[in-house]
């Protein structure tokens, strides 16, 4: 990944540039790098505080594919994970080595606003976490954050984002209703929703369908085909059977006891299309996790 | 051992088992007590009061003095209410203004902002100052609040007057403010927090509009419970008050006045003494009257609490 040409780059990620010469910057920098992966990520560990969670991650993620990280419990998937928007930054103490370039832009450069990436890779939990406020007001939230858009556009915005996440026909006669009276499935749509209003540029998924029954389930994972043609989606799973249907690619990702500390540290272990690594993976790891003889 | 149990063989000790009844019932006495103490409290009071409307025939415009210069003067037989009400309402309400702020501030802080190591000195230092003896707040009143704060802003007749009381109080109730609103803000799951960040909303966003409204009940609760507090303090009212019966129908907080609990403390010592008849008596409703209220409030600040358990 080169560094020389992300300086333009960088003004637009810290926040208060011209919005509209950064978007056209943005554009230009995606017309010219077509072959750019979206995220580089190069030998990425994250330590919370002693305890080395995941070591010497490098890859690359390309854009408008959906991404798997799979792997048992504690193997670093969701570090990883959160490491792509910063959510790591509110962990007092973790610490993030290595590098991360998004679009060409160091992710961790001291001048980059989280805020700013965050509006542009947004993040879906685990646990469907809507506000304790009415259906429209948890998707117009993130358009009010920066404001300055009439009634009307937010009223469109927000009935764009509520079909686009297909629960516009579920909802559209309760907007002023609280989404805590949703159910689990609809709730978590409604995320999607509400993260899909900031027009983001990378949806994150931590396990978005394990709170979820089958049919809900279903229900995201085709939502996802619908939308991966724009967005980049990288989703987190423990559910090898999900990966293998909705995704594009998938990394792999293991436990390794650290001699040292005598403790598991997480590493990549494979990485490649969904299918060679579901049919023929390369790594008797990935065959042995994947036919479901560990894990 | 062949075949079937006796239950003997599964009583146990004898001895052991009469422990454990002895200790179920010393403990269970130990609450009990409890609960006969407050009753005994709430029936001294209710017969006290009694026995005041008795002795003033059950008129009860009485309490409310309509001469031309009124005011509590139970040795006159003088029991203006809305004096006494009045001075603990206005104390009350400066003690909030400061209380308010300061500790909702406090809690914000110590909830959203501080990293761990502050929190985990802060917390301890704002949990001490709710312990610090109220008549220590009294004289930080007299020897700081009136002499260096009061006294050149307002420059007031009286250095003992109804303003210095108020902040002080206000003090006193930080604490409990502070404590309460923390323990809400901290109750809103993190995951709220995260997905507020996730979207792009700065920490000071995340805290306006997510953390606040969903802790409000607790927030609320803190309140109430501050505010019955404040009403219900007595030492640095007493010290700091002016502890003048004549004042305040008009709502000058700069003036002296007196609070209930002021008034009442008045009447037990010293040359203000009374000790039977209707002077004596009417002290026993003003505490019926201040524990209803108090009580009041404090049920309701429960209420709230309990509305924030159930939520998450």
């Amino acid at each position: 990944m080169s560094t020389s040409d992300s300086p333009q780059e960088s003004v637009a990620l810290g926040g208060g540039a011209d919005v509209s010469t950064s978007l056209a910057q943005e554009q230009q920098m995606k017309s010219d790098s077509m072959d750019l992966p979206i995220f580089a990520v190069r030998d990425l560990s994250v330590k919370y505080g002693e305890f080395r969670a995941v070591r010497d991650v490098t890859l690359d993620i390309s854009e408008h594919e959906i991404t798997a990280f799979i792997g048992p419990s504690g193997c670093g998937k969701t570090t990883v994970l959160r490491c792509l928007n910063r959510m790591n930054d509110f962990i007092d103490s973790a610490k993030v080595e290595g590098r991360i370039d998004y679009h060409g832009v160091d992710l961790y450069h001291e001048d980059v606003n989280p805020n700013e990436v965050r509006r542009r890779i947004g993040m879906v939990f685990q646990k469907p976490n809507p506000f304790p406020k009415s259906i429209f007001d948890n998707v117009a939230y993130g358009p009010r954050l920066t404001g300055g858009m009439s009634k009307a556009d937010l009223n469109d915005l927000v009935e764009k984002s509520l079909r686009r996440a297909a629960l516009w026909d579920e909802v559209k006669d309760r907007l002023k209703a609280s989404a805590l009276g949703l159910s689990g499935g609809q709730q978590q749509r409604l995320c999607i929703a509400r993260c899909i209003a900031v027009e983001p540029d990378v949806i994150l998924m931590d396990e978005p369908c394990s709170a979820l029954d089958p049919i809900a389930t279903a229900r995201i994972e085709d939502l996802m085909q619908e939308i991966k043609k724009d967005y980049t989606i990288i989703i987190v799973t423990h559910n090898m059977q999900q990966a293998a249907r909705v995704s594009d690619r998938t990394a792999f990702f293991t436990t390794e006891m650290n001699t040292e500390s005598d403790r598991r540290t997480g590493v990549l272990v494979e990485y490649d299309t969904t299918n060679k690594m579901f049919s023929v993976p390369s790594d008797e790891r990935t065959e042995a996790y994947v036919t479901g003889r560990f894990g | 051992m062949n075949g079937l149990l006796a239950v003997a063989d599964l009583s146990g000790d004898p001895r052991r088992r009469a422990h454990d009844r002895r200790m179920q019932r010393l403990l269970g006495s130990s609450a009990f007590i409890t609960i006969i103490i407050s009753a005994l409290i709430l029936f001294v009071l209710a017969r006290g009061s009694i026995d005041f409307l008795k002795s003033i025939g059950w008129d009860l415009g009485v309490l409310r003095d309509s001469s031309k210069a009124p005011g509590w003067f139970p040795r006159r037989e003088r029991f203006d209410l809305i004096t006494i009400v009045m001075g603990s309402v206005l104390m009350g309400s400066i003690a909030m203004l400061v209380a308010v702020p300061l500790g909702l501030g406090t809690a914000v802080y110590l909830s959203e902002f501080a990293p761990t190591r502050v929190r985990k000195i802060l917390k301890p230092i704002v949990e001490v100052l709710a312990g610090i003896p109220s008549v220590i707040v009294g004289y930080f009143a007299l020897k700081f609040i009136a002499p260096n704060i009061v006294d050149p802003i307002f420059s007031p007749d009286q250095s003992r007057n109804m303003v210095v009381a108020g902040l002080a109080i206000g003090v006193l109730v930080i604490p409990i403010m502070a404590s309460i609103s923390e323990d809400a803000l901290r109750a809103v799951p993190s995951s709220l927090r995260e997905a507020s960040y996730g979207i792009g909303a700065r920490k000071s966003t995340t805290t306006i509009r997510i953390v606040l409204p969903a802790a409000v009940s607790g927030i609320v609760a803190a309140f109430i419970i501050a505010v019955s507090r404040a009403i219900g303090e007595t030492m640095v009212a007493a010290m700091a008050g002016g502890r003048d019966g004549s004042g305040p129908r008009v709502l000058d907080p700069l003036e002296p006045g007196l609070t209930m609990t002021a008034a009442m403390t008045n009447a037990a010592g010293g040359t203000d003494q009374v000790n039977s008849g209707a002077p004596f008596q009417v002290l026993f409703f003003v505490g019926l009257l201040l524990f209803m209220m108090t009580m009041g409030l404090n049920v309701i600040g429960d209420r709230f609490v309990q509305r924030v358990r159930q939520q998450y």
